[in-house]
């Protein structure tokens, strides 16, 4: 049975210049430690080249120029090996797990679906250049063989069956991760540095001198373990995090990492055939910077010991896979709700979710493209202010203006009923629509014979005058069994006005006493 | 620049012979014309397409549709009118008639004067219409005039939602705009609106109190309200306000051939108190 393995050598750094590919060039080390005992944990080929190795202390590199440090970040790791997982079960459904940096996959029955093994082992390569890795790939006939020709070997290999141990002859054994410093120490003693001296050796006197794991690791050597894998089935969960090295203050920079991350996320979901309908940004904010009027002089400062965490969430009405709309709704986002400090962590996260199954057909009306739709309305929310765009909901109420704003979806059923084109066999009815003043105007109102007689608006210069007509009262009231009841009388009056009639609603506020114009009919 | 020798053969010049440009030569010239290579792309003017009719939306109220024949698509409609003639009953009842066929509609609501009530009566469906409530967010610019910041705002929002495409009706709200400042919007606003409706089946539809798109409209329809109050001898608790008996002016329409004069109709809305 053929399997694959993806290596990803020097993953600590990979992972962190995934997020800034334009630094894979430069000479890069990886520390881990507290300050000042920080000690280089992984380093890339140019500060290979450059003399640093895993292992020396922040002095020593003092000597290198040109070395970009940086802080291990478990985080990164964590999503690069997410995406490298995902990257695998994209080509198969039986995924072992098998270390942060390696991943072995199942080909069985994957020719018919991708071409021959060298093949298939390209793609793989191809696909995980994609998600921003350099890896090595190799495929054998076992998991372990193909593990060990892909941490040995650059590039991808492919390894016939039986032809393993010619194929791991030259091989230093370092590559065995299993294999532990005292062996490694007593082998060099005996001269045997190479997987063909290892697999050379008489097996019994082997056994006798090193004891069982010897004989596992000669067989490893020969390419002749058989063991069965053990594929994940771990939760979906799309995040991509970055610590920064200096705090974030421009929201710029702020955007052109975003942007990466969401690119990541997006591929991620691409490659599993989802979407992402919720996407939550946490910002990790550097205490003691805050501006004055921002939220958080109210909020946090009590909590000395917490991290003070920005949360901002997107709530799209459709699922939607676009990290350019994401990132501009984002923009929009925090353009109109800005952190008010500066910036240590950037976490995006996103909920998984089925794509929208949209089937347009002919003869249905055009409909707001979801994409578009999102992005005009954060635009409109930020001309006109956050609440005042969307769709109506009217409540449950007899209270007067019983209404509340919710979101527009841009999506609805189809009528049902059928209708020509032009929509000619529709019959609406013609209402006599009310203009709603917000807020009513108070206004000064004449009574005789207990209806208005005259009304006059300070406010309104055009409600000024002698009461034509009246029509009324009409008494509502409601609420009395809660904190806030309302009791009014409401009348319909017509004032003479320079272009003709005007018709206004006057309403007599019960509970104040109060009479106000609430708006006129148009 | 030279001409071929062939073009030069049929540019217009006192030493051509008349015959030249006779009856009969005309053919045999534009056969010439369009061999030359340079002119093959060319379309005589007689034989460029005509644009096509736009489509007709009904408005939802048929004594208008059979004025106008209804609200044409991809074009810019204005209903203007004074206060109480009833712009807002024939807008609400274009936005139901249309959400009612299934289209998403806007409404730019520049003095955010909307009741959803009277909207719900006339047949709305509230889950296809955007409600964009313009002028509460100057606060910060109290030394410009509100009514002029909140026009600025609904023609902002006018551009976005044209380019985002997919509406059936974009309506604009300027009933409370005085005519002086919505007369301010520059007549390039409304041509680039009208250019950007152009690839769409989108009407936009203006309401104000007197026209202000000028030629950029397509259809501009004038309203005025017969108030007959009834009961007048009545005391006040006896009498019902029924509704309003309006009149309709068709002043514009690109649709007809001959300039529309004297073309009226009139319909009566209801008062929701009154069933």
């Amino acid at each position: 049975m053929p399997f694959a393995c993806i290596f990803v050598p020097d993953f600590p750094v990979q992972a962190l210049l995934r997020v800034e590919p334009e630094l894979r060039t430069q000479a890069v080390a990886v520390l881990e430690g507290n300050a000042p005992l920080e000690k280089v944990f992984a380093v890339n080929k140019s500060a290979r080249n450059a003399g640093v190795e895993p292992g020396m202390t922040k002095t020593q590199l003092e000597a290198c120029t040109g070395l970009i440090l940086y802080q291990r970040s478990i985080a990164q790791e964590t999503s690069a090996h997410a995406a490298l997982l995902d990257c695998a079960q994209l080509f198969s459904p039986r995924v072992e797990d098998t270390d942060r940096d390696t991943i072995v996959l199942d080909l069985a029955g994957l020719e018919k679906l991708f071409g021959s093994f060298k093949q298939i082992a390209c793609a793989l390569a191809r696909c995980v250049r994609e998600f921003g890795l350099e890896s090595h790939i190799a495929a054998a006939s076992n998991p372990d063989a193909a593990m060990l020709a892909a941490r040995g070997f650059p590039g991808v290999t492919v390894i016939p069956q039986g032809e393993e141990s010619a194929y791991f002859e030259q091989l230093s054994i370092d590559v065995m991760a299993e294999i532990d410093i005292e062996m490694l120490q007593t082998f060099d003693r005996w001269g045997i540095r190479t997987f063909g001296d290892l697999a050379a050796l008489p097996e019994v006197a082997l056994s006798e001198r090193l004891g069982q794991k010897a004989l596992r690791l000669q067989r490893l050597a020969r390419g002749a373990i058989r063991r069965t894998l053990v594929p994940i089935d771990e939760p979906l969960i799309f995040e991509e995090s970055v610590e920064l090295e200096h705090p974030l203050v421009l929201l710029e920079p702020l955007a052109f990492l975003m942007n990466r991350m969401l690119e990541q996320i997006c591929a991620r979901l691409e490659a599993r055939a989802l979407a992402t309908q919720d996407l939550t940004l946490e910002l990790e904010l550097e205490r003691g910077c805050a501006r004055p009027d921002s939220w958080l002089d109210k909020k946090n400062f009590s909590q000395e010991d917490k991290p003070i965490i920005f949360t901002r969430k997107l709530r799209l009405p459709v699922p939607l896979v676009d990290p350019k709309i994401f990132l501009k709704l984002l923009q929009l986002d925090l353009n109109a709700h800005p952190p008010g400090a500066p910036i240590k962590k950037i976490l995006l996260k996103a909920e998984p979710a089925r794509p929208r199954p949209a089937q347009n057909g002919l003869f249905f009306p055009p409909e707001p493209e979801p994409e578009k739709l999102e992005l005009t309305l954060a635009r409109i929310a930020g001309i006109v202010g956050e609440g005042r765009v969307g769709s109506v909901e009217i409540l449950d109420t007899h209270r007067p203006q019983g209404f509340q704003m919710r979101r527009f979806a841009g999506v609805a059923e189809r009528p049902r009923e059928n209708s020509s084109p032009n929509g000619n066999t529709h019959e609406t009815r013609v209402v006599t629509a009310l203009r709603i003043f917000r807020p009513p105007v108070r206004a000064s109102v004449t009574v005789r014979d207990g209806s208005p007689s005259r009304i006059c608006c300070a406010k309104k210069k055009d409600i000024d005058g002698q009461v034509l007509w009246v029509a009324g009262p009409w008494r509502f009231s409601g609420d009395w069994w809660e904190q806030e009841p309302w009791a009014r009388d409401e009348w319909d009056v017509a004032l003479q006005h320079e272009s003709g009639i005007g018709l206004y609603r006057l309403v007599r506020d019960l509970l104040s006493g109060g009479w106000f114009v609430e708006g006129s009919y148009d | 620049m030279s001409f071929s020798p062939q073009f030069s053969d049929y540019l217009v010049s006192p030493r051509r012979p008349a015959s030249a440009f006779i009856p009969g030569h005309g053919s045999a010239l534009l056969g010439r014309l369009a061999a030359i290579p340079k002119l093959t792309g060319v379309k005589p003017a007689s034989r460029l397409e005509v644009r096509p009719a736009p489509e007709l939306a009904a408005t939802g109220i048929p004594e208008l549709d059979s004025l106008t024949g209804g609200m044409p698509r991809s074009c810019l409609s204005e209903i203007c009118g004074p206060f109480s003639s009833g712009r807002t009953s024939v807008m609400l009842a274009t936005l139901a008639a249309a959400t009612k066929r299934g289209e998403f509609c806007a409404l730019i609501d520049t003095s955010d004067a909307f009741h959803p009530d009277s909207a719900g009566s006339a047949g709305m469906e509230f889950e296809r219409l955007l409600w964009i409530r313009c002028g509460e967010n100057n606060k910060r610019k109290k030394s410009r005039d509100p009514k002029t910041a909140a026009v600025e705002q609904a023609l902002r929002v006018l551009d976005l939602l044209l380019q985002a495409g997919g509406f059936g009706v974009v309506a604009i709200d300027f009933s409370d705009v005085p005519f002086q400042i919505a007369r301010r919007v520059p007549l390039a606003s409304w041509f680039r609106f009208q250019r950007a409706l152009e690839p769409t089946s989108t009407i936009l539809l203006v309401i104000a109190q007197a026209p202000c798109a000028q030629t950029c409209a397509s259809l501009v329809l004038r309203l005025q309200s017969r108030q007959n109050l009834p009961g007048l001898g009545l005391p006040a608790h006896s009498r019902i306000f029924e509704g309003m008996q309006v009149e309709g002016e068709l002043l514009r329409s690109r649709l007809m051939r001959k300039p529309a004069q004297s073309a009226h109709t009139s319909f009566r809305t209801k008062a929701v108190r009154a069933g």
